[in-house]
């Protein structure tokens, strides 16, 4: 049952919110109230398989591979928790930023949704399944990129839609040809049978995987399809902007890996392509950045380019040494957890920021760091840990991606990656410099006032309260890092033990004979 | 008959790449339609195309007759149909938010975002 609580508490929630649309206030703790139970089941998921190991559930009673199963091994549960602990933050900080009329037309409802399709997509241990959950997860987010919109964010919608439904597409059509060369589509029944079918036909499976590569890419925002992305996250509530930059491309990335360690079979040809993908994305990802002038574009950019990072880490799997595939792999892990905590804070940062100004254009803003000297130490902390300085979680999560890099011999691409950290540092201090430090501008600056819910200090303490919390949180993974560097490694170490997946998910054995009973499943 | 399906598969993929690249949003829809039929039919040829029986269990068996058709590929169609249904529900809707929105079709135009 604990698998599939990530997936339930939001769907009530969802529900609960839709009844009680109408009464403002009880809609509004509801929401939270069903953040923080998430919270409470995604810790309890994780201590559990912390302590006992990868969790299995069968969803409905039919047996693997029959039915659809959960599989919440430490990734997963690593990876719920993150979220989790994401949602807690924006809706928190969304009683604030959201106004009354998004409220009242189903923001929280859609966030919820959302994000049930989010850990659904983290647990699920099926591939169509898979679909199913980016879907949903899909459906809460084209909602709330466009809720309450005007010109601007109906446009950024019809690119957002269309190059998701496009991967979609991609998926779909991948699944099928899986399904057409294995016959399965339990995730841990394709490890077995696809190693057999790449035996007998590798060119196949790598068409297939291209397909989920070409698929996974897009929604992770990589190079070369990674343009929907800084044309539309800038568009909507700031609050939607955070937890967007925060999860739903981490969700393609941790596709991405599950798919490419534990469901095909490896192949120098993906991973090659992946190896000189990753690099071009940091590249051009940070010189996007650099050449942007409003805040929330800069970060959209910065998205791309840490992905980079993360799919680094997946395609160093090239290297043939166990020791350096189970490093570099713990370093993408590590990567993830530390870039969603960190870019979701960012992304609230410079909500707050417009909220107290009425703007994110750089050439407008100046001079927060005498008006708001807090608002400085707190953008700090996240901005230099996302440009990978000691002793913050971004130095350590740098460092592991780095020394992988140089352990598999990839000097070209760990430059790459050191280069594009320089040129992220610059783009950070170009923020600090035009935001925090420089003279404010002569036009007078006037509070964004539109989306006032209450009293101005009760605003902002629900506003920067979010941001505390998980600045305080970067700088605990910085200073002592071994918790979260041994869940990373420990979920590196299942990943890449495809025989200890397939045993934890217990398949049925083969032949099938269809004499056992079915039929005490409903 | 695989030979016609993947002609048939192919030539919608095409159609619908084609409709994905003009620049009216309308097409565009048009376009996403004909995609999501392309990848529901390469399911179907995928997952074996065989004239047999429907895998039902007859009265007191345990199992279907022998030479029964593999019903999975159409329950992921079907699954794919009705989620591709309600996607583009939504994104009919929104191209035509988007048209009272900014008062044109063409995607060209559409620049809003990007300033």
């Amino acid at each position: 049952m604990l698998p599939a609580l990530p997936i339930i508490i939001p769907l009530l929630t969802a529900c609960a919110c839709l009844l009680f649309g109408h009464r403002a206030r009880l809609q509004r703790a509801l929401a939270v109230l069903g953040a923080g139970g998430l919270l409470v089941a995604a810790i309890t998921l994780f201590t559990r398989v912390w302590i006992d190991g990868v969790l299995v559930l069968y969803v409905g009673g039919w047996q693997a591979p029959f039915g659809i199963t959960l599989v919440a091994d430490t990734l997963a549960a690593l990876m719920v928790l993150v979220a989790a602990l994401m949602h807690l933050a924006v809706s928190v900080y969304s009683l604030a930023n959201v106004d009354a009329r998004r409220q009242r037309y189903g923001y929280f409802t859609f966030m919820n949704i959302m994000l049930m399709g989010v850990c659904g997509a983290f647990l699920t241990g099926d591939l169509f399944n898979l679909y199913v959950w980016f879907e949903v997860m899909l459906i809460g987010s084209f909602v709330l990129l466009v809720l309450g919109g005007g010109r601007a964010q109906m446009e950024a919608g019809i690119k957002y839609v269309t190059l998701s439904l496009l991967s979609s597409a991609l998926f779909l059509a991948g699944v099928g040809v899986i399904y057409g060369i294995a016959h399965t589509l339990n995730m841990a029944h394709l490890s077995q049978r696809l190693t057999l079918a790449a035996e007998a036909d590798p060119w196949l499976v790598v068409a297939a995987s291209v397909l989920l590569l070409l698929s996974f890419g897009l929604k992770a925002a990589v190079f070369p399809l990674y343009f929907w992305l800084p044309a539309s996250y800038h568009t909507p509530s700031p609050a939607v902007s955070a937890i967007f930059a925060g999860l739903l491309t981490k969700v393609g990335v941790y596709a991405l890996i599950r798919v490419f360690t534990v469901v095909l079979p490896p192949s120098n040809y993906t991973l090659n392509l992946l190896l000189v993908t990753a690099g071009l994305t940091m590249l051009l990802g940070v010189f996007g950045a650099v050449s942007q002038s409003q805040i929330r574009r800069i970060l959209s950019f910065h998205i791309i380019s840490q992905i980079g990072y993360m799919v680094m880490g997946l395609a160093l799997l090239v290297s043939p040494d166990p020791a350096i595939q189970r490093l570099s792999v713990a370093a993408a892990v590590f990567y993830i957890a530390h870039h969603i905590i960190v870019k979701t804070n960012l992304f609230l940062i410079g909500g707050t920021v417009r909220a107290l100004t009425g703007t994110e254009r750089l050439d407008r803003l100046g001079a927060l760091l005498n008006r708001a000297p807090w608002l400085a130490i707190l953008f700090l902390i996240p901005a230099l840990s996302l440009a990978g300085l000691p002793p913050l979680s971004g130095f350590w999560a740098k460092l592991a991606i780095i020394k992988a890099g140089f352990e598999a011999q990839q000097y070209t691409l760990t430059v790459v990656a050191l280069f594009a950290g320089l040129l992220t540092l610059v783009s950070m201090l170009k923020i600090w410099n035009e935001a925090f430090w420089k003279p404010a501008p002569d036009d007078e600056i006037t509070p964004d006032d539109g989306d006032r819910n209450g009293p101005p200090s009760r605003r902002l303490a629900l506003l920067v309260t979010p941001s505390i919390v998980l600045a305080v949180l970067t700088l605990a993974i910085g200073l002592y890092p071994q918790a979260l560097l041994s869940a990373s490694q420990r979920a590196a170490g299942e990943l890449l033990d495809r025989a200890g997946y397939v045993s934890a998910v217990e398949l049925r054995p083969e032949p099938v004979t269809q004499s056992e009973t079915e039929k005490d499943a409903p | 008959m695989f030979v016609v399906m993947a002609l048939l598969v192919g030539a919608l993929y095409a159609a619908a790449f084609y409709l994905l690249l003009a620049r009216s949003t309308v097409k565009l829809i048009f376009g996403l339609l004909l995609l999501g039929h392309a990848a529901n039919l390469l399911i179907f040829s995928a997952g074996g195309l065989v004239r047999a029986n429907p895998a039902i269990v007859p009265p007191g068996a345990e199992s279907p007759l022998p030479g029964y058709a593999d019903p999975i590929p159409q329950a992921l169609i079907l699954t794919a149909i009705v989620i591709s249904f309600a996607v583009l529900a939504f994104a009919a809707v929104l191209v035509k938010r988007a048209y009272v929105e900014s008062g044109t079709d063409d995607s060209e135009e559409m620049r809003a975002s990007e300033q």
